[in-house]
């Protein structure tokens, strides 16, 4: 990220910022605040995002459900998050008395920490990654695994049995999902030939005719891009798998006993895991920072990077408003029975993708897509039929336990 | 200052499973040994090899350590009561015991020839590692696939419908 | 089966979404208290007293008669009536509490009384800063003139009115003939 940009770069300035600011010191002192400067790039911008994200959500749910959302504080409502953030600071910390002090005070952190170190591999623009691994994917996933050792500490900190309940049920759903969520990106890797995201990023910011070569617009793409999107959904316990948090069920489930600070931090590292995942998703499938066409491209690719972001985010909000929340065993027969297996046959039909890549007879274009859309298409009927419910009504059986 | 982080990265791997083992709860000992873990990752870190460190971390922290906190959840009435009984003679033996295996592992890390005194280590990349996996260790990787396959069935048998399980012994 | 009823759950959670910035008849909500919705006629919270003209003492319908007193359920009023120099009764009360905060509002208080006194308002912001003291509404809080009874009430006020003229009617056509039969023949009773 050194690398001085000439001006007609749409990057120039940030780049450049950041470059001049690490000038002031001597080499010695250079990497350090280098990172330093990142970090705290990152920290806020996302935490700003995440102030920015609670309102839209609100107003979003509020419109899509028949009614204004917030807008008494500020124009529009649009400093709610201010009074939000007002409201958890001034709250009373209330810790159990028989909970475990220690663990209860290390679970937020230890929930926020991993989230926020996410964030570090991803590419934001064209030379804006912060920390630029060679197997960037794999440190993302390895790191997404903290969070679930927190909802654990969180819940068996608090020594109430229905924490306890929920933190069982966030932990296996946060498990299982973790498979297709993984397993939908094995094909990503596969058809770009390494786990670093910034290759990843770059070999889609080619275009062949016009035409941007993102992930998303090939079957194997579309298939992993949905798969990817659900378990993500469930990964980061948004509706409707938000089962964990469902206040109509558990109250709270492993965050009941938290209150004021501790809270905002679950809060945040929930919205941050949410981003984490989405800036994923754009990365992997969407084409990262690339402009949908070669004439946008003077629209700086942090931009394009942001607006992805932000639709995604949407659609995030947009699910929640509309789909009830599963309960536990259908969640989990979701993930095992339907979304594994289809992550499976999508590695194979991006494997067919790629062998077929070099068809050139006139209808070759067509044929691949439709191979590679009954590919994905033809199992998912399968499964889906195959899965309904076929459970008859018979007399009640009692099993009692021995 | 490369070897002063890596000798303070060993001190405190090997602290945090010592105060891990002096720990009263087993909850307690089991969230310091994640610590100590995650210190292994860190000395991988430092040797370049980037794929073990988050191999590493993604394992012992997302699976081993879930693991066995959830069996201690499941069996040890939450894991909340339980405290380990210790007496003096207990300590050293443990101690003893402990002296014994590491020097025993000791012993047969320095005599086996995978010891090399030269200091220039060549980072393995991902690329390498997954050659080297689909040609020269493929066997190790099927072997390794056959034995996982088994312990899923296993689960899943464990965990079926007792009622199930019933209806499919009879013939 | 295969998501099509996902699918179409999202096209109406979009057309509402999209459709509440164009047409706000979408948003069925009010933003209280700015705009507040009408209430219907027959709403009901607490009693108010009833008085005729302008002046809240003398024009007040109520006659310390105490049936509603007596009928309350949660016995919620408080009547004293006023004593002229003799000790007497007068027939008009000289303490009339109500305490809203037991008052369940059954209205039985308005069905017995006889002299179409007592009858129920429609108002609902009452909230006080002392659940006591500012709870307990006194005659002055509660005495309202009938013009704010034909507002909250059109068709009862005037059925009432109506009820009322009849019977003044029917009290001056009885008191005429004993009048016309000291000044001359007047009209046959009703």
């Amino acid at each position: 990220m050194q690398t001085i940009l000439a001006v007609t770069d749409p990057e120039f300035w940030i780049v450049n910022l950041g470059a001049w600011l690490t000038g002031w010191f001597e080499p010695a002192w250079r990497p350090w605040i280098q990172a330093l400067l990142q970090a705290a790039a990152l920290v806020g911008g996302f935490a700003t995002l995440f102030a920015v994200t609670t309102i839209l959500e609100r107003k979003g749910l509020g419109r899509i459900q028949n009614r204004p959302g917030p807008n008494r504080v500020g124009p529009f409502g649009l400093l709610q998050p201010a009074a939000d953030g007002i409201k958890m600071l001034t709250k009373e910390d209330i810790v159990p008395a028989r909970a475990d002090k220690i663990v209860h005070f290390l679970a937020p952190i230890v929930m926020l920490a991993p989230v926020t170190l996410a964030f570090a591999v991803i590419p934001y623009g064209r030379e804006m990654t912060p920390m630029p691994l060679d197997a960037g994917l794999l440190f993302f996933f390895a790191v997404g695994a903290g969070s679930e050792l927190a909802a654990f500490m969180a819940g068996w900190s608090s020594r109430n049995k229905y924490s306890l309940l929920g933190a069982i049920r966030a932990i296996a759903q946060m498990i299982s999902f973790e498979l297709p969520l993984v397993l939908s990106t094995v094909a990503v890797v596969m058809m770009a030939g390494s786990l670093s995201l910034v290759e990843i990023a770059r070999r889609q910011a080619e275009y062949v005719s016009f035409v941007p070569q993102w992930h998303i617009l090939t079957p194997w793409g579309l298939a992993g891009f949905l798969t990817f999107f659900t378990a993500a959904l469930a990964e980061s316990n948004r509706s409707p798998f938000d089962l964990p948090e469902g206040e109509s069920e558990i109250i709270g489930g492993f965050m009941t006993e938290y209150s004021g600070f501790k809270y905002a931090i679950f809060f945040m590292a929930e919205y941050f895991g949410m981003f984490a995942v989405s800036s994923l998703a754009v990365v992997l499938f969407l084409g990262a920072w690339s402009a949908p066409l070669p004439g946008l491209q003077f629209i700086p690719s942090y931009v394009w990077f942001g607006i992805k972001l932000m639709g995604l985010l949407f659609v995030f909000i947009w699910l929640r408003g509309t789909l009830p929340r599963l309960r536990a065993d259908q969640l989990m027969s979701f993930c095992w029975k339907l979304l594994l297996p289809m992550a499976l046959i999508n590695i194979g039909v991006a494997a067919g993708w790629h062998y077929s890549r070099d068809w050139s007879f006139p209808a070759a274009w067509g044929c691949r897509w439709f191979l590679g859309l009954a590919g994905v298409g033809l199992p998912f009927m399968g499964l889906a039929w195959g899965l309904r419910r076929r459970r008859g009504w018979g007399p009640r059986v009692y099993r009692y336990a021995e | 200052m490369q070897s002063d982080f890596f000798t303070l990265v060993c001190w405190g791997v090997m602290a945090a499973a010592a105060i891990a083992m002096m720990m009263r709860r087993p909850v307690h000992a089991v969230l310091v040994f994640v610590v100590s873990l995650v210190g292994l990752a860190v000395i991988y870190l430092q040797l370049r090899a980037e794929f073990v460190a988050f191999a590493q971390i993604l394992i012992s922290v997302g699976a081993v350590a879930i693991l066995v906190v959830f069996t201690l959840l499941l069996t040890r009435n939450g894991g909340a009561e339980a405290e380990l009984k210790r007496t003096a003679g207990s300590a050293i033996v443990g101690l003893a015991m402990a002296g014994l295996v590491m020097g025993c592992i000791g012993i047969c890390v320095l005599a086996s020839s995978a010891v090399e005194t030269s200091g220039a280590v060549t980072p393995a990349t991902v690329r390498q590692i997954g050659e080297a996996l689909m040609t020269q260790y493929i066997l190790p990787l099927e072997v390794l696939g056959l034995l996982l396959t088994a312990a899923l069935m296993g689960a899943v048998i464990l965990a079926m419908d007792p009622a199930r399980r019933h209806n499919e012994r009879k013939p | 089966m295969w998501g099509q009823g996902i699918i179409k759950g999202l096209r109406v959670t979009a057309r509402n979404f999209f459709g509440s910035y164009f047409h706000k008849s979408r948003l069925v909500t009010v933003e209280y208290p700015e705009q507040k919705r009408p209430t219907p006629e027959n709403n009901r919270n607490f009693p108010f007293l009833v008085y005729d003209g302008d002046d809240p003492e003398k024009g007040l319908r109520c006659v310390a008669c105490k049936i509603c007193e007596k009928e309350c359920p949660p016995q919620c009023i408080y009547i004293v009536p006023e004593k002229d120099e003799r000790g007497r009764p007068r027939k008009h009360p000289h303490l009339f509490d109500i305490d809203i905060s037991v008052c369940m509002s059954c209205q039985i208080c308005v069905e017995v009384c006889p002299f179409d006194a007592i009858k129920m308002d429609q108002e609902y912001e009452l909230s006080r800063s002392n659940r006591f003291e500012g709870l307990l509404l006194h005659k002055r809080d509660l005495a309202k003139p009938n013009a704010y009874y034909r507002q909250i009430h059109p068709t009862e006020a005037s059925l009432v009115d109506a009820e009322l003229e009849q019977a003044r009617q029917q009290q001056a056509a009885k008191e005429k003939p004993a009048a016309g039969a000291t000044a001359g023949p007047g009209q046959p009773p009703q």
